[in-house]
């Protein structure tokens, strides 16, 4: 595939607001997960990587009817590392018309309808009047809200396949790209908490009651987790510095195997690694760190890895950084991706945190402690419910 | 830029439109069209466990699936799929809040893994066996565009994917939300449309698609009450495109998608 220039970036998650927050407790392997004490779930024994302040953000009143929990989250993720002003650069650039949307979300803003249902009507069992559908619980609504918030009228959609939306956005503006439909993109991703997430995934017994350890002999399964995650794609100039962060690289792929429970021998994963090398017209031995996609459930992680030792053996650096952030679902491709790039621009490679000891029935190099090392290029894993894989390549530009 | 592709299969469910066979003749003005509910089963592909929880959006969505590949003579396993629709199983969503605004707030692990907007496109993999890419969009009312837009943009670069260049099935689907949401959001019935969309001419091949993005108005239907389909539900929002290739005849249709844009396209038919 063409390559495409990731021009600018900004992720907003437990660990933070803004790279700089993100890069730091990531040099510190600093974790933000923190037990549960979210809205009314005082009943569920986790661990959330809840992000500080987002009932205090405030839309502005033009954008009122769109306010939510997964508006305000990623209202506060655009206001960072001067993200905005990129995008009105860009839209200054290339037209209203040629800028796209492609966002990943699972929940999008449904807390808001949970809450709504708690204040039916008690005679009638209506909705309450100030409940907006199509703002706040309708799946397209983070992106409809970007593209209202920056006045936009090019082409948009959320791409929802669960825990891999945000990486799939990626390859549909490479897509669109290489198309000529337009000349930049928003993609990424932003989840928030919710109790559809929080209360599904514990009656699949996949929570764990401690943060998260991904790889460890004892996972017990995942930390949930909310984030805002930005990238600004857009064709590379023909002089980029060497720190330039590229998209090189994308495999989907689906498990075709079961709902809820990943391929035995990971088969999907490892088909969506060889698609992104493919695409990305590199090897293997080309790959310099993976973050993996490492939820911290046994079946996740064993499978996982099994893929990559398949592929890899244990010659690549690899961790899962959801011990920090813990499971943002539809926004972890996004903010995944991003870590990546922070790691290829500052030169080092991401330990994962609360890991103890390693499974070892997992022969991969896995990485508890940061390692400084440039990489030239990495390789991100997200998988979701469905069976649906994609997997990212990143590469410097020098 | 305009994106090329042949459609090789059809596939559509909806009230009083029970088959693309069926549908032909109404659509092509031969035929009065008369409402009346729509009912569909559980495809016989998927294992009986996956088979008992299929609510009525994944079965809409695998009916027209299969539907199409069968009229392209095409297999599945070859094809990436775009699934697109306004909301996916709004009836499980329903259940869902309604558990979790009780003083028992434990839902069902398949309640819960059924909630997820890709879950057709999961049991599509399981029913199918395919492990190509699929995609899951949503668009709110302009879903059918977005949809349609994607799978065009999927044939028309080559070597996207990672894989050898087949197809790429779109199945817009959508079904209504029971009360009380129903009530925010008022979807009348049930609504499915599926199409091969394929990179070379085939014998299969029932028209060429090309689509150019647009400002022009989208075509409405003639007959009122098609009409009111395709306004009220966002996946109906593609029959004027099934309109023109059941008529046969080369022409252009404008189809919804978000505003200011829409989708130009011009259907010939093969």
């Amino acid at each position: 595939m063409t390559p495409v220039h990731l021009s600018h970036f900004t992720a907003t998650s437990c660990l933070g607001y803004g790279n700089a927050a993100t890069l730091a407790a990531l040099r510190l392997q600093r974790s933000g997960l923190q037990p549960c004490q979210f809205e009314t779930v005082h009943d569920l024994a986790t661990h959330v990587g809840e992000v500080s302040g987002v009932d205090a953000v405030e839309l502005p009143a033009s954008l009122a009817e769109h306010d939510c929990r997964n508006n305000r989250l990623a209202w506060l993720g655009l206001q960072q590392d001067g993200f905005s002003d990129a995008v009105e650069a860009a839209i200054a650039r290339h037209g209203r018309r040629r800028v796209g949307v492609f966002l990943g979300t699972s929940t999008s803003g449904i807390l808001q309808t949970e809450q709504a249902y708690r204040r039916r009507d008690p005679a009638s069992g209506a909705l309450p009047d100030d409940f907006i559908y199509r703002t706040t619980h309708n799946t397209y609504s983070v992106a409809n809200f970007v593209r209202t918030a920056f006045q936009l009228e090019g082409p948009a959609m959320v791409v929802s396949t669960a825990c891999s939306s945000s990486a799939k956005v990626f390859a549909s503006a490479a897509r669109m790209l290489a198309a000529g439909l337009i000349d930049a993109a928003i993609v990424g991703g932003v989840d928030s908490l919710c109790l559809t997430t929080l209360y599904g995934f514990n009656s699949l017994e996949l929570l764990s009651s401690e943060p998260c350890r991904p790889y460890d002999v004892h996972r017990q399964g995942l930390s949930i987790g909310e984030a805002a995650a930005f990238i600004l794609l857009e064709r590379p100039t023909a002089q980029l510095p060497a720190d330039a962060v590229l998209l090189l690289g994308v495999g989907e792929t689906s498990d075709a195997h079961h709902m809820s429970s990943p391929h035995p021998e990971g088969l999907g994963a490892r088909m969506a690694m060889e698609a992104a090398l493919k695409t990305a017209g590199l090897q293997a031995a080309d790959i310099d760190y993976l973050n993996l996609h490492g939820t911290a459930t046994p079946s996740n992680d064993a499978a996982e890895g099994q893929a990559v030792a398949a592929l890899f053996g244990d010659r690549v650096p690899c961790s899962s950084t959801k011990g920090a952030t813990g499971h943002t679902l539809g926004a972890a491709g996004g903010l995944e991706a991003i870590i990546s790039a922070l790691a290829l621009q500052q030169g080092f490679l991401p330990g994962g945190v609360n890991t103890q000891q390693l499974d070892p029935a997992i022969p991969i190099q896995y990485l508890t402690a940061n390692r400084d090392s440039v990489p030239r290029r990495v390789l991100s894993n997200s998988f979701g419910f469905g069976g649906t894989n994609c997997s990212l390549i990143l590469g410097r530009a020098g | 830029m305009r994106l090329t592709a042949y459609l090789d299969g059809i596939g559509l469910i909806g009230p009083g439109l029970d088959s693309w066979p069926a549908a032909q003749p109404i659509l092509a003005g031969h035929a009065a069209y008369e409402a009346r509910p729509l009912a569909v089963a559980a495809p016989q592909s998927l294992p009986p466990a996956e088979r008992r929880r299929t609510g009525l959006a994944i079965k809409v969505a695998l009916a027209v699936a299969f539907d199409a590949i069968a009229a392209g003579q095409l297999d599945a396993r070859q094809l990436a799929t775009v699934f697109t629709s306004s909301g996916a199983d709004n009836d499980n969503c329903d259940a869902i809040c309604k558990t979790l605004a009780s003083d028992d707030r434990s839902i069902s692990p398949t309640r819960f893994h059924n909630s997820v907007h890709n879950a057709p496109a999961g049991y599509w993999g399981i029913a199918s066996g395919a492990m190509t890419p699929a995609t899951v969009l949503c668009a709110h009312d302009a879903s059918f565009g977005a949809g349609l837009l994607e799978a065009l943009t999927q044939v028309a670069v080559d070597g996207s994917l990672g894989f050898e260049r087949g197809g790429t099935l779109l199945i817009a689907y959508d079904m209504p939300y029971p009360e009380p949401l129903h009530a925010k959001r008022p979807l009348p019935a049930a609504f499915g449309i599926a199409l091969a969309l394929m990179p070379v001419r085939s014998a299969q091949s029932l028209a060429q698609i090309e689509l150019e993005l647009g400002d022009a108005a989208p075509d409405t239907l003639a007959d009122p009450a098609l009409e009111a389909l395709r306004r009220a539900i966002p996946a109906a929002r593609g029959l004027p495109l099934l309109q023109a290739v059941a008529r046969r005849e080369t022409c252009r249709v404008v189809l919804d998608y978000l505003a200011p844009l829409s989708l130009a396209l011009t259907i010939e038919p093969i």
